[in-house]
């Protein structure tokens, strides 16, 4: 029986989420001190469901408190949701603004804090107005709102915003290229003030999580992912869309049952299990629990629990020239082993996809992935270097093919052939004439 | 309606801790009043923000979403990342490139609508995502774009 947490009682209107319930949780919680909210998340073990995974209740707890530090507390809301994959977010503001409202109020509560700023991805129109209406419904209801404010910030476009230092310098009105860290933003982050920044599914778990007590959260799912998980199911699957799971569900069963399985009676080749920046999974690996242990012994990850199913159509390499085009675009160009090692990694797998590849150049493009990896200030750059290494690991034949063939064997009937990226369209030169 | 410079007053007081938090909210405004960020645009927003253009500038040029030269009346935009390209994204490109006779990238002759192609849009389960003036049409396929084009060229 898959749980209905995050999306119980759908709706955007405050009366309906009023009369189902809805702000009990924010009134049971202002009720408690900070500090036992906080020990209610802790209790929960939920964790932060943006990407990093880390226990929200713990990265709460290490707020200094105003005695220790005389600054404002902020909390920033990382609704910058970009991953190739992902779209749980957009979904989750759409359907349950008033439940993230909530969340947003909460969590203020326990970090002592009275400035909320939602960090939301410029593409993101639908859901934005959405928001934006729900806390239109507020504005008559100070007993909710309280003496928190919520500004709805919107992004312009740039994936790195969704690395949490990036997303808080871009809020100051900078451009968006991470911080080194430490100082962690707990202690110094938004106007170099201690600052809680939270993935918007983490944040609507947040009432539930209240509501039911975090003991209760805890039974569900399985050790180390507690609770119920959205997953977003894309690529060759039937029924493409967001599901809320038992953390532990098997990655076949979410597959299979869920998304209806793969159309046109074509074959499972491969499935990247949480977001272009995970580890790719084969058909055979499929079996496994969709947790962070299970998949961790598979060495990959959750991340942002976008699952891209991807049928014997798809040709590997093309699928590291794509995604490798993606990390290239979106470098923010900080740091050179991500600056540059992004473009080269995509003009290697150019050159092996194009037929161009000697047997140097595989062992010269996985060179360069080391040369990335841990190198950077924020996991982009590695990113790239891992995903394109596990493709190299798991279909080694396939790039050999490439090189021996002196081209692609798919011919040009892969599913991805001859797409166009934005990093071949030089986004910013002159789209027009410039008038004279 | 009050003038871009009141309306980047109101942005600024939003962050009474730091003003500057208001230069994206600021160039967002400024561009949907004039369509793209022009060099001239560009100043006044730097002067309403008690910026440098320069500044300024170097923002508008980091993110995806501004334009620094002139685009059509409508902006259609399809993702051709993964997610969308395995179940036809490349195909939907081509037929609105067919339709508007113009390549991706581009501005029809008419000056009415630019075409171009951008990364994930988070709609992967919905796919082929195309955002027309910002707005998301899900499961579109080739099939669909005369419709689409025609709607725009009407509007």
């Amino acid at each position: 029986m898959a749980p209905d947490i995050v999306f119980a009682n759908a709706t955007t209107e405050l009366a309906e989420y009023e009369q189902a319930g809805g702000y009990s949780a924010l009134a049971k919680a202002r009720a408690m001190t900070p500090a036992a909210v906080t020990e209610e998340l802790v209790t929960s073990e939920l964790r932060g469901r943006g990407g990093a995974f880390f226990p929200a209740g713990r990265k709460w707890s290490f707020v200094p408190s105003k005695e220790q530090l005389p600054k404002p507390h902020y909390l920033v809301v990382n609704a910058d949701e970009s991953e190739p994959g992902s779209f749980k977010d957009n979904e989750i503001l759409s359907r349950v603004p008033h439940r993230f409202i909530e969340g947003c109020l909460i969590t203020a509560h326990a970090i002592d804090c009275e400035n909320v700023f939602v960090y939301i991805r410029g593409e993101y129109s639908g859901p934005y107005e959405i928001l934006v209406g729900a806390l239109e419904e507020l504005k008559d209801r100070p007993e909710i709102r309280g003496d928190v404010t919520i500004v709805v910030h919107r992004g312009a476009g740039a994936y790195i915003c969704g690395e949490e230092t990036a997303l808080l310098e871009s809020l100051e009105g900078k451009r968006g290229q991470p911080r080194s860290k430490p100082p962690f933003p707990a202690v110094s982050g938004l106007y170099a003030s201690p600052t809680v920044v939270n993935n918007v599914e983490t944040i609507t778990t947040v009432p539930p999580v209240i509501a039911m007590g975090g003991a209760e959260y805890a039974k569900l799912g399985v050790p180390n992912t507690r609770g119920s998980r959205v997953v977003s199911v894309s690529g060759n699957v039937v029924n493409g869309g967001n599901f809320e799971i038992d953390a532990g569900t098997s990655l076949r069963e979410i597959i299979y049952d869920l998304a209806g399985g793969i159309p046109d009676g074509r074959a499972l080749k491969a499935v990247v299990p949480g977001g272009s920046s995970t580890v790719i999974l084969t058909a055979d690996e499929i079996d496994v629990g969709y947790d962070f242990d299970s998949l961790a012994a598979l060495h990959t990850a959750m991340g942002s629990a976008g699952i891209v199913v991807l049928d014997d159509r798809c040709c590997i390499v093309q699928l590291g020239v794509r995604f490798s085009e993606f990390y290239e675009h979106e470098s923010c160009g900080k740091c050179t082993p991500c600056r540059e090692g992004t473009r080269w990694l995509t003009a290697i797998l150019r050159k092996l996809e194009d037929g161009r590849a000697t047997q140097g150049d595989l062992d010269l493009m996985l060179d360069v992935c080391d040369r990335i990896n841990g190198k950077c200030l924020c996991p982009l750059g590695d990113s790239d270097a891992i995903i394109v290494a596990s493709y190299v690991a798991k279909f080694r034949e396939e790039f050999q093919a490439h090189i021996d063939q002196g081209g692609c064997p798919f011919g040009g009937s892969s599913s991805l052939d001859h797409v166009i990226a934005p990093v071949a369209m030089h986004t910013h030169s002159p789209v027009t004439q410039v008038p004279a | 309606m009050s003038s871009l410079y009141e309306r980047i007053q109101e942005e600024r007081a939003k962050y009474p801790a730091d003003a500057e938090s208001a230069v994206l909210p600021a160039l967002r405004l400024a561009q949907e009043e004039h369509g793209w960020l022009s060099p001239d645009t560009l100043r006044e927003v730097a002067n309403a923000l008690d910026e440098t253009p320069a500044y300024v500038k170097s923002i508008a040029s980091f993110y995806d979403q501004f334009h620094l030269a002139p685009v059509g009346e409508h902006l259609v935009e399809v993702c051709t990342n993964v997610s969308c390209a395995v179940v036809g994204a490349q195909q939907v490109v081509e037929a609105f490139e067919g339709e508007l006779g113009c390549r991706c990238g581009e501005t029809s002759a008419d000056g009415k609508v630019t075409l171009r192609a951008v990364e994930c849009l988070g709609g992967c389960g919905w796919a082929t995502i195309v955002a027309v003036d910002h707005h998301y049409r899900t499961h579109v396929s080739a099939g669909d774009v005369p419709a689409i084009v025609e709607e725009l060229r009407g509007a």
